[in-house]
């Protein structure tokens, strides 16, 4: 397995695009610790790049990813290796290199700048952790996607949808919902409407360590009292990790059974 | 003739005399202690002739429902103290120009039938309390119908735990000119508390963890609050049915709740609200009703809400604010708008300046669609920041459909002022 893994990291950092992803996110941190004057401030700009950089980078690259090594897989397949390990070398392959990217390239001078306040210090840990449950996760959905389809259009046709749906679409249902239903406490409901998606989760994470003042108003106070502590960190934590491993158990379970 | 100036040679003879024996009874000290001749305060003020000292030596006395009913001054020497053993109240003065300093007060019993107070102060005038401090009181000082009365200096520590078996610190009723300054009163129910207070000032206090407001008052119209600072109370500070106040260079800090205010104005009017700071607020002032007031010059600092301007006010002016770094700048509830911005500092500004007159060049719209969203909607709060507000937010800004048309910045200062 090990060596499967190997190969896929060779291949990755032959083709340079992980390296661009690397600098783009590096020179975007940079300089916006350069040009906000309060560390709390670029952390929240940066959020932003995080939430909606980040997942679109690691879907689109996995899914051309996964089309482009159908070969190298094929021919994995004909030598006494099983499926299964074939298919998770593959899925940390990719993961590991996106995930080593994203921490170069934000955590770096999240550490160089970010540590001056500790508030937006206590941020920056949850904007990392944040990233790298999104980039695994992501890779998931796109592997998800790209088992789903042999046809490589669809296939990232598809990881685009499940994009644009996490990261806009989604927000959008939920929050016309909360508006048509105004009438009725929905407190308990939003969180749980929070819960489905990963994006939500982890801007929330965040948030909850910078926009404290607002938060700490009306139903914020259930988030704040939910999340600040360790175990809803912790539930936080666990639902992302699920929103990372049932995709990809269910890629895995349809990749084994495909005929190649 | 001469009759007549020997007369007045006698009468002023007689008040030369009259004033020298008053003032050798001025200046009689009776001392209290356990090794003075009066053992008890009680005893030391029964004794006391108008204009005398008493003197109450360092100790622990056990002593309640001490009434001073003539003009005397009780001074504590070293910092004495009057445990009132959770029995009653502990001082009563019904007399004006009476004076307390520098005693301890402590533990006054809870009643919902009586307002028991550590002192209290009835229907007198010129009363002075300094340097006093008062722990685990039910009310620390209480004045009703006084007038004039100076409040200096003293340290009110309450323990209280729920708003009904808790007083206030510091509570004035129908008391007009008052004086109090310097205060730090945390743990009651209210720390300041006036109700039809008129003509009276408040500087340099400090009141902070209180259960309920750090300050409050009703119905006490040309009051000045200046220097004072309000920290973490459960729901800051609320004035209401006033006009013609004065508050300038007041600290409102870390009020967080869900109803929670830095200052919450309701139903104030022709009043100033000026050089203030309001920093990390759930809501930096949140107005209802209230017109006619001039705000100015203040910081807002990472509030949630810096304003929340809802649309019974009118003809308030906001002019010279700085609003840095708040979650939302301006919310408000309705469409119709009459009030005023002009000259304010927004961190959120993106326009521009072309001819560096440090005046941005187009408008500024500080209420946000989204921040109309969360007034309406309260859990979308949850969605702040997220994509597809700040989305909306921005198509709402070019093309404002459903934000109040007149609420903006004409005039907005390109640099923090």
């Amino acid at each position: 397995m090990d060596k499967v893994i190997k190969y896929v990291l060779y291949d990755i950092l032959r083709n340079r695009i992980v390296l661009g992803y690397t600098i783009f996110l590096l020179i975007m941190s940079l300089g916006m610790f350069q040009l906000e004057n309060d560390p709390a401030k670029a952390v929240l700009s940066l959020l932003n790049v995080v939430l909606l950089v980040v997942p679109l980078i690691s879907i689109i690259f996995a899914t051309i990813h996964f089309y482009n090594s159908q070969e190298f897989i094929e021919l994995l397949v004909a030598q006494p290796i099983n499926r299964q390990k074939i298919f998770y070398s593959e899925y940390l392959g990719v993961a590991i290199s996106l995930a080593t990217a994203f921490l170069t390239g934000v955590g770096v001078p999240l550490l160089l700048f970010g540590g001056g306040a500790i508030r937006s210090g206590a941020a920056g840990i949850y904007l990392i952790t944040a990233g790298l449950f999104l980039t695994f996760i992501f890779v998931a959905l796109a592997f998800l996607a790209s088992v789903l389809t042999s046809d490589k259009a669809k296939g990232i046709g598809l990881a685009l949808l499940l994009w644009f749906y996490f990261s806009l679409l989604y927000d959008g249902l939920v929050m016309m919902v909360l508006f048509y239903f105004s009438d009725y406490p929905l407190d308990k409901f939003s969180l749980a409407m929070l819960s489905l998606n990963p994006i939500d989760l982890g801007r929330v994470l965040v948030l909850l360590q910078i926009d404290v003042s607002a938060l700490m108003g009306y139903t914020g106070a259930l988030y704040k009292n939910l999340f600040s502590n360790f175990t809803g960190v912790l539930y936080a934590c666990l639902l992302m990790l699920a929103w990372a491993v049932l995709p990809l158990m269910l890629a895995k379970r349809i990749f084994i059974r495909k005929d190649l | 003739m001469k009759s007549n100036s020997k007369f007045i040679f006698l009468f002023v003879g007689w008040m030369l005399l009259w004033l020298v024996f008053v003032s050798s009874a001025l200046a009689a000290d009776l001392k209290v202690g356990p090794n003075s001749r009066y053992k008890t305060i009680a005893a030391a003020v029964a004794a006391a002739q108008p204009g005398d000292r008493v003197l109450v030596q360092q100790g622990l006395y056990q002593e309640t429902d001490i009434t001073i009913d003539k003009p005397i001054s009780l001074v504590g020497i070293n910092n004495p103290v009057v445990d009132g053993a959770l029995k009653g109240q502990i001082l009563t003065i019904t007399s004006s120009r009476v004076v307390v300093k520098g005693i301890t007060f402590k533990n006054v019993q809870v009643s919902h039938l009586k307002d028991h107070a550590a002192i209290k102060v009835v229907e007198s005038r010129w009363v002075t309390l300094e340097d006093n401090t008062i722990e685990n009181a039910y009310f620390g000082i209480y004045l009703q119908r006084s007038d004039s009365c100076t409040i200096r200096n003293n340290v009110i520590r309450g323990q209280g735990k729920t708003e009904t078996s808790s007083g206030n610190a510091i509570h004035l009723w129908y008391c007009d000119y008052a004086s109090i300054e310097g205060n730090k009163v945390s743990g009651h129910r209210d720390g300041i508390y006036l109700e039809f207070v008129k003509q009276s000032r408040a500087t340099n206090n400090l009141s902070e963890h209180n259960l309920r407001y750090g300050l409050h008052f009703m119905f006490s119209d040309g009051n000045t609050y200046r220097h004072n600072t309000f920290r973490k109370n459960g729901a800051g500070v609320a004035v209401m049915y006033t006009k013609n106040i004065i508050m300038e260079h007041n600290r409102f800090e870390q009020n967080w709740g869900s109803a929670a205010y830095g200052l919450l104005l309701k139903e104030i009017s022709r009043s100033t609200i000026a050089h203030n700071e309001f920093t990390r607020n759930t809501t930096g002032i949140y107005m209802e009703g209230s017109s006619k007031l001039s705000i100015s010059d203040n910081e807002f600092n990472g509030n949630g809400w810096a304003v929340r301007l809802l649309s019974s006010c009118e003809e308030d002016t906001f002019r010279l604010n700085n609003f840095i770094g708040n979650t939302f700048d301006i919310a408000t509830n309705g469409n119709s708008q009459h009030n005023h911005f002009s000259g304010n500092y927004w961190d959120k500004y993106a326009g521009y300046d072309l001819d560096k007159n440090k005046v941005g060049d187009v408008p500024y719209r500080p209420v946000s669609l989204y921040s109309m969203v969360v007034e309406k909607v309260p859990s979308s709060i949850m969605f702040m920041r997220s994509f597809i507000v700040d989305l909306m937010d921005a198509v709402e800004k070019v093309f404002p459909a459903f934000t109040p048309e007149k609420l903006l910045d004409e005039q907005p200062s390109m640099v923090r002022l």
